[in-house]
C-alpha cells in the first residue's frame, strides 16, 4: 500500500514537469508548426542560468525562473524572427516547411548545446535547495515545490489562452493562419510569439529541473525525446494532450523504475512505438 | 535536341567520372596509410548519404533511421566476423537490415510525414537502450571487441559499395519505382489514383537504401576493433548524411556527393584543428544552408555555370 501510495505520488510529481515541457513543443508544433527537435537545449540552458546563479550569486532558484522564462522566450522570438519566418515565407506548403523547419532545429540543436559547451564544458554540476523530505511519504520538498510551480504555469498559460486577445488570435493562427491572417491577426507575430512561449516553458522547466537533478550541457536531448514521445502520447499540438501525456508518461516511468530502473527508457519507446502504431493521432487528438 | 559530338558535356562528365574512379581503384598502391583511412571515411559518408537521399530525396519523407541501420550493420560484423568470411558477414549485414527495414517501414510508412519522422527517431534510441540492456544481462559488458580487417581491406570493401550504391540509385531513378517514388513526393493521394502501389514502393525503396547502410556499419566495424551501443546507434551517424544531403543538394545524385566528400573532409579537418567547434560549425553551416542555399552547394555551382555560359536557365 505504501509502496503504490509513493509510486503514484513521484509518477504525478514527475509527470508535472514532462508536462510543462511537453506542452511548451506542443505550443511551438501546434501554432507555429516547428518541431522543434531543439526544444531540450534550452531547458539546458534554464538549468544552467538557475545553477550559474545560485552557486554564484545565491539567487533563489524559484526566483530564478522570472529570469530563465523571459530569456528563453525573447531568445524564441529572435529564433523564429530570423529563422523559422524566412523559412516560412519561402516554403511552398505547409510540408515542406515542417520538413526544412526541422532540419533547422536540428541544427539549432548543435550551435546551442555546443556554444554552452565553449561556457561550460562538459562537466555534470548539482547544488542542494530544499532537499528535505515532507513527512508521511518520503517526498522531498523540491519536488512538491516543483510540481506547485507547474501548477501555477499552466493555470496562468490557461486564463491567458482563453482570456485574453493575445490568447484568442493564438487559437485562430491555430486553426487556421491564412483566415487568422484575413480578419487582422498579425500571424508572423503570434507565430513568434507562441514559439517564445513554448521556449520560456523549456526554459522554466530548466530551472525547476535543475533543483531536482544534476545538470550537464547534453542533458537536453533526453528531455527532447520525452517531450516528444509525451506530446505523440496526447496529440500533435494539443496542450490537453501534453498535461495528460505527461502525467501518464510521469506514473508509467516511476512504476518501472520502482521495479527495473534500467528498463524505463526501453519502456517508455515501447509505449510511444505501440502508440504510433495503433492512435497516431494521440489520446486528444482529432 | 541531341547532340552527338563526343566532346558533349555528357560525354565529358563520364570521362571525368571514369577517371575518378580509376583513381580511387588505385590508390592504395599510390599512398599512405593515412590517407586510404581518410578516403574511407569519406566514401563511407558518401555511401551513407546516398542510401538516405534514394529514399528521401524523391519522397520528402525524412527518415531519421539511419544510425539504427548503422548500428544493426556494427553488431552483425561484431558478432559474425571471427568466424566467417568477411564478404559474407558484409551481405549478412545487409540481410538483416533489409529484414528489419521491411518490418520499420511496413509498420510506419503508413504514418504521413512528421510521424514517421519521430519514429524513426525514436527507433534508434529504442535499439541503444535495448541491446545496452541486452548486452548487460547476456555478457556483464557494455561493449564488444571486433575481428579486424587491414586497411586496405575495408578501403576496397567500402569502394565496391560506394560504387554499387552509386549504380543502385541511378538505376532507381531511372526505373518506373523511380517515378512512381518521384509522385509520391509531389502528391501522394493522386500517385495512388493513378495506380501507384504506394505503400509497396515506399517500403521496398525504404528497405532497399537500408542495405547500404548496415553494410557500411559492418565494414566499418571491422576497423574499429571494439564498439559499444553508444557508438553503434550514435545519433550523429543520422544527423551527418542528412546535413550533407542537404548541404550538397538534393535534386540529383552529384549534390549529395559532393556534400558527403567535402563535409566529410571538413569534419575531419575540424576535428583536429578546433576539436570544441566542430559540432558547432556543422550545426551553424546546417542553419545557414537551409536558410540561403536551400538547393545546396550543387545548385550553386549550377547557377554559376549557367552565368558563365550566358543567361539560360539553372536546371532546376
Amino acid at each position: 500500500m505504501g509502496a503504490a501510495r509513493d509510486i503514484i505520488i513521484a509518477g504525478l510529481l514527475l509527470g508535472g514537469i514532462y508536462a510543462l515541457i511537453a506542452a511548451g513543443l506542443s505550443l511551438q508544433y501546434g501554432v507555429a508548426r516547428v518541431l522543434n527537435v531543439a526544444h531540450g537545449e534550452f531547458i539546458m540552458i534554464g538549468a544552467f542560468i538557475t545553477w550559474w546563479l545560485f552557486t554564484n550569486v545565491s539567487f533563489d532558484p524559484l526566483i530564478s525562473i522570472v529570469i530563465t522564462g523571459p530569456v528563453t522566450f525573447v531568445l524564441g522570438i529572435l529564433l523564429y524572427r530570423f529563422v523559422y519566418r524566412k523559412i516560412m515565407v519561402d516554403s511552398p506548403t505547409i510540408e515542406v516547411f515542417e520538413g526544412k523547419s526541422m532540419l533547422a532545429a536540428f541544427g539549432m540543436l548543435y550551435v546551442v548545446q555546443n556554444i554552452a559547451r565553449w561556457i561550460w564544458g562538459s562537466n555534470t554540476y548539482a547544488y542542494q535547495y530544499m532537499a528535505t523530505s515532507v513527512t508521511g511519504a518520503r517526498i522531498p520538498l523540491n519536488r512538491l515545490v516543483a510540481l506547485g510551480v507547474v501548477v501555477v504555469v499552466a493555470a496562468a498559460f490557461y486564463v491567458f489562452l482563453s482570456h485574453t486577445r493575445l490568447g484568442k488570435a493564438i487559437r485562430a493562427s491555430a486553426l487556421d493562419p491564412t483566415t487568422a491572417g484575413l480578419v487582422g491577426v498579425n500571424v508572423y507575430r503570434v507565430l513568434g510569439i507562441c514559439f517564445g512561449l513554448g521556449l520560456a516553458m523549456a526554459g522554466i522547466a530548466g530551472s525547476l529541473l535543475s533543483i531536482l537533478y544534476s545538470v550537464n550541457t547534453s542533458m537536453g536531448l533526453g528531455y527532447t525525446v520525452i517531450a516528444l514521445i509525451v506530446v505523440v502520447l496526447g496529440g500533435l499540438g494539443s496542450i490537453q494532450g501534453a498535461f495528460i501525456g505527461g502525467i501518464f508518461l510521469g506514473l508509467m516511468s516511476s512504476l518501472v523504475s520502482y521495479f527495473q530502473p534500467s528498463m524505463t527508457m526501453i519502456a517508455y519507446y515501447v509505449v510511444f512505438i505501440l502508440l504510433l502504431l495503433i492512435r497516431p493521432k494521440g489520446i486528444m487528438g482529432k | 535536341m541531341k547532340r552527338t559530338s563526343p566532346l558533349s558535356s555528357r560525354n565529358i562528365s563520364l570521362a571525368l567520372l571514369g577517371i575518378v574512379f580509376v583513381l580511387l581503384a588505385i590508390l592504395p598502391q599510390l599512398t599512405e596509410a593515412y590517407i586510404v583511412v581518410l578516403l574511407s571515411d569519406i566514401l563511407k559518408f558518401i555511401v551513407l548519404t546516398v542510401a538516405w537521399v534514394i529514399f528521401a530525396g524523391p519522397t520528402g519523407y525524412i527518415s531519421l533511421a539511419s544510425a539504427a541501420f548503422y548500428g544493426v550493420g556494427l553488431y552483425t560484423a561484431a558478432i559474425l566476423n571471427a568466424d566467417m568470411p568477411f564478404p559474407l558477414v558484409v551481405i549478412l549485414a545487409g540481410v538483416f537490415c533489409f529484414i528489419v527495414a521491411l518490418g520499420v517501414g511496413a509498420l510506419t510508412l503508413r504514418l504521413k510525414g512528421v510521424y514517421f519522422t519521430i519514429f524513426t527517431f525514436g527507433l534508434v534510441q529504442l535499439l541503444y537502450y535495448a541491446v545496452a540492456e541486452v548486452e548487460r544481462i547476456a555478457t556483464g559488458k557494455r561493449g564488444r571487441f571486433v575481428s579486424t580487417e587491414n586497411t586496405e581491406t575495408v578501403y576496397y570493401a567500402m569502394f565496391i559499395l560506394t560504387v554499387l550504391v552509386l549504380v543502385t540509385a541511378v538505376l532507381i531513378r531511372r526505373s518506373r519505382h523511380g517515378l512512381a517514388l518521384r509522385s509520391i513526393g509531389e502528391y501522394e493521394q493522386a500517385a495512388e489514383h493513378s495506380g501507384v502501389n504506394v505503400i509497396w514502393t515506399k517500403v521496398l525503396v525504404f528497405a532497399g537504401s537500408s542495405v547500404f547502410m548496415g553494410m557500411a556499419g559492418a565494414i566499418v566495424a571491422t576497423r574499429r576493433a571494439y564498439i559499444d551501443p553508444g557508438i553503434a546507434f550514435d545519433l550523429n551517424v543520422t544527423f551527418m548524411p542528412v546535413l550533407m544531403a542537404i548541404l550538397g543538394g538534393m535534386t540529383n545524385l552529384i549534390g549529395p556527393v559532393i556534400g558527403a566528400a567535402v563535409f566529410a573532409y571538413l569534419g575531419e579537418f575540424l576535428l583536429t584543428r578546433l576539436p570544441d567547434l566542430y559540432m558547432l560549425v556543422f550545426g551553424a553551416v546546417m542553419v545557414l544552408a537551409i536558410l540561403f542555399f536551400p538547393q545546396g552547394l550543387w545548385g550553386l555551382l549550377a547557377q554559376g555555370w549557367s552565368k558563365l555560359r550566358g543567361g539560360r536557365r539553372a536546371p532546376a
